[in-house]
């Protein structure tokens, strides 16, 4: 066969074209069996903190040692999150598509066994759908899949992230070898237009917008113009960007090189956030690859275009997700904002015009050039195109990763994709938007999931974190947990933001302790709306949100806090008290034994009782309770 | 000073002299050294020509840098929505309680250092904790003592081998 000498991992060949993209792509096809046995390990950051890597290494010590019966020798592939990363460790066994479900290293033997030599399927590793009881066999049957809709995740958990062949196999850089050599730098600007998307990160600006600012700022102050990407995931429970980066970093690659062509951009930046080092390892192995296959770099495909980027590693600073703030640390310096009347597509990273979009914006790219804005804006709703990516976690069962059409009604993503909150109770609330978001009740479960109906519930879509909450939560806990975090966060700049949410918390603090009046809640609400009004930039400025959205549908909460003195969810310390139920505490010590403080007394096999006054409230008894004996009231 | 085999000149050297490689440079001494000294900052600030009292603004700004060093063991405990709403604070709590430090400080005898972070991704575990490079899924007070009480056994033991030999 022609060019089969190429090995296509390991020695690198320049592409020179679209058509040698394409003959390679062909080439990848042709050489790999799509029967090929293959044990898929999830590597994502979920699988792999409960313990992925000790299952992918059974798996290649047990078929070296067992030296497989089957007729090939399986394939072991690690690939991003599958997004069930509560049902974690996953492993799928293609080709039948097997899925099996918290996988041990000690399960590996009888996989090997009974599904790669024998062909049958190991029963209890196998999801089973909780309504009817009955057994799932591969990944599309889950109900937590079925509603699904991959655009942006298209490749993630399929593809081996760090082999660019997965990637071109995949149709990777398709749309980018179409771009440069059908369509005009405006071109590509129109059909992002036309696309409808807007901006993953927060404030759901249109992309096509921006980028046609762009270019009229270009006209005015010519050259260079940098292209950035914004991984600075920053929103705490939200990891969409994360298992993107990780899972599959070419696709967030080949948009940036899209932007960068429709922009004239030789120069661009990936500022992710340090607290993800496997992401900025498979972006960097996605660099150096693309860069050797002449997909990154000097005078890409040969089309006379060039333009390179580099990683900027965050160091710590939730600030730096916000766009002004994130040019600064990249020159350099602590990452402050400035004023907004600025606009960062004319005076943007070294006073220069920039476009700055978040990773999931820049992953949406390649589909809408590949396959049509025509195609694209027919996903989702009117005004709120495409999919979304969510990080749903929390109080519900299926807690991971899922992307969906916009405009999905939130009680189909809680209820039907995240199976509902665990022992069958409705959800409290659903936190949205992460620290600038809000909190939407339970009676507004029918509102659907898109910029302009979450912004009209008080709350808004932020990168996509999607917080369920339960009756054991407490919404004044919750807000002043949120505030909390952005006060140790806000960089200082501004005194609203300074000073404004650190008063906000201490009133929430005495809230939680079950001081304050009707007064005080009103007094926050309105230096709530002044902090809104004052602050610098969009940290501050939507810092009160999980505030005034609490107050606004849980006020009934905050007046048990403070004219009850009582915490109905049984979280605020102050408010509650540990007690055990001497019907069902069996007198096992074990709870005794672990009280930090030793205020828990009582005889062997007889009901112990604790010493409410000495009671730090740390739950470690209720924790340590075999027999749910410990109660809070 | 520990060097982990990496001598400061050549972490100095790998980046252009320019002021927007403050941040690299800092970077690359904090994960060789595990802080910042002041000889090392001094370099650093020299290297990419910017004042001192930048070079400290920056290290004081960005959470990830360290003026002192850390302990022998970093214990890590994930404060993010999730893991906050299923009893991360309790753990951290627990865990000052029984070092007798508080969080972001390092014991006297310089066994443990204390951080909390906000989210490392892994909400579906929620509580986690991070013991040096080791992620602890659905932590719970009583399994990090047990995991501590471990740590110290086995370093023990190593230390007493190390004096035999």
């Amino acid at each position: 066969m022609h060019n089969s000498a190429i090995a296509v991992k390991t020695e690198p060949v320049r592409l020179q074209s679209a058509e040698e993209l394409n003959a390679l792509r062909d080439r990848i096809i042709a050489e790999r069996d799509p029967q090929r046995l293959e044990v898929v390990v999830c590597h994502g950051t979920g699988c792999l903190a409960s313990g992925s890597a000790k299952v992918s290494q059974a798996f290649r010590d047990a078929l070296e040692t067992a030296g497989i019966q089957a007729k090939v020798m399986p394939g072991i592939k690690t690939t991003g999150c599958h997004g069930l990363c509560s049902r974690g460790p996953l492993v799928v066994i293609r080709p039948q598509g097997l899925f099996y479900q918290r996988v041990q290293p000690k399960d590996v033997a009888e996989i090997v066994q009974r599904t790669l030599i024998e062909g049958q399927a190991v029963d209890r590793l196998l999801y089973r759908n909780p309504d009817t009881g009955d057994l799932v066999f591969t990944q599309d049957d889950i109900p937590f899949y079925k509603l699904q809709e991959r655009v942006v995740l298209r490749n993630v958990g399929k593809i081996d992230p760090t082999d660019i062949s997965d990637t071109i196999e995949a149709g990777g850089y398709q749309a980018l070898a179409k771009a440069l050599t059908t369509m005009t730098p405006e071109q590509v600007v129109a059909e992002i237009e036309k696309s409808g998307l807007r901006g993953r990160g927060g404030a759901g600006f249109s992309t096509g917008r921006k980028w046609r600012s762009a270019l009229s700022a270009i006209k005015k102050k010519g050259r260079p113009v940098y292209v950035v990407v914004n991984g600075d995931e920053g929103d705490p429970g939200a990891f969409m960007d994360c298992a993107v980066m990780e899972g599959d970093p070419h696709a967030v690659l080949e948009g940036l090189i899209i932007g960068a062509y429709a922009l004239g951009a030789e120069n661009g930046y990936l500022y992710v956030r340090a607290e993800y080092p496997l992401a900025i390892r498979h972006l960097e192995i996605a660099m150096a690859q693309a860069r050797a296959y002449g997909l990154l770099g000097e005078n890409i495909l040969n089309s006379g275009f060039s333009f390179d980027a580099r990683i900027n590693r965050g160091a710590g600073a939730f600030v730096c997700g916000e766009s002004t703030a994130l040019f600064t640390s990249i020159e350099g310096k602590p990452g402050n904002p400035r004023p907004k009347y600025i606009r960062s597509v004319e005076e943007g990273l070294w006073g220069r015009p920039t476009v700055l979009n978040n990773v999931e914006t820049w992953a949406n790219v390649p589909p809408i050039i590949a396959r049509g804005a025509d195609w694209y804006n027919q996903i989702g709703v009117p005004h709120s195109t495409g999919t979304k990516v969510f990080s749903l976690v929390g109080k519900v069962n299926n807690v991971g990763l899922v992307e969906v059409p916009m405009g999905l009604p939130l009680s189909t993503l809680v209820e039907k994709i995240g199976g509902g909150v665990p022992n069958g109770k409705p959800f409290k609330a659903v936190q949205t938007g992460g620290p600038s978001g809000g909190c939407i009740p339970y009676h507004l479960k029918d509102t659907p999931v898109d910029y302009d109906s979450l912004v009209a519930a008080g709350s808004m879509m932020g990168s996509g974190g999607m917080i369920v909450m339960d009756d054991s939560d407490c919404v004044v806990d919750v807000a002043r947990y949120f505030l909390h975090f952005l006060e140790e966060e806000s960089c200082g700049k501004c005194l609203p933001c300074r000073l404004g949410l650190t008063r906000m918390r201490e009133i929430l603090d005495s809230f939680s302790k079950g001081v304050g009046s009707e007064q005080d809640i009103a007094d926050l609400t309105s230096l709530a709306q002044a902090i809104q009004d004052g602050a610098l930039c969009a940290l501050g400025a939507s810092a009160p949100n999980p505030v005034l959205t609490t107050i606004r549908y849980f006020k009934e909460e905050y007046l048990a806090h403070v004219q009850d003195h009582r915490c109905p969810a049984g979280v605020c310390k102050d408010l509650i008290t540990y007690a055990i139920d001497p019907a069902l505490c069996t007198g096992c010590m074990t709870c005794a034994r672990q009280c930090p403080v030793q205020c828990i007394s009582g005889k062997k096999k007889q009901p112990h009782v604790i010493d409410a006054e000495k009671c730090l409230r740390c739950g470690i008894c209720k924790e340590s309770c075999k027999f749910g004996a410990v109660l809070i009231s | 000073m520990e060097n982990f085999g990496v001598q400061i000149d050549e972490i100095i050297e790998r980046y252009p002299d320019k002021p927007e490689y403050l941040i690299f440079l800092l970077q690359d001494i904090q994960s060789s050294y595990g802080y910042i000294s002041p000889e090392a900052m001094q370099l650093a600030c020299d290297r990419t020509g910017v004042p001192l009292t930048q070079g400290y603004s920056v290290a004081t700004f960005y959470q990830s840098f360290r003026l002192d060093p850390s302990g022998e063991h970093e214990i890590r405990v994930c404060l993010g929505t999730a893991c906050h709403l299923k009893g991360g604070q309790r753990l951290v709590e627990d865990l000052e309680r029984r070092l007798n430090i508080k969080a972001g400080e390092t014991t006297a005898d310089m066994r443990y250092t204390l951080n909390t972070v906000n989210c490392v991704g892994a909400c579906a575990l929620s509580p986690v904790a991070i013991i040096d490079d080791e992620y602890h899924p659905n932590a719970t007070a009583r399994k990090l003592e047990k995991r501590l009480n471990a740590l110290d056994q086995t370093d023990a033991a190593d230390e007493k081998e190390a004096g035999h030999a």
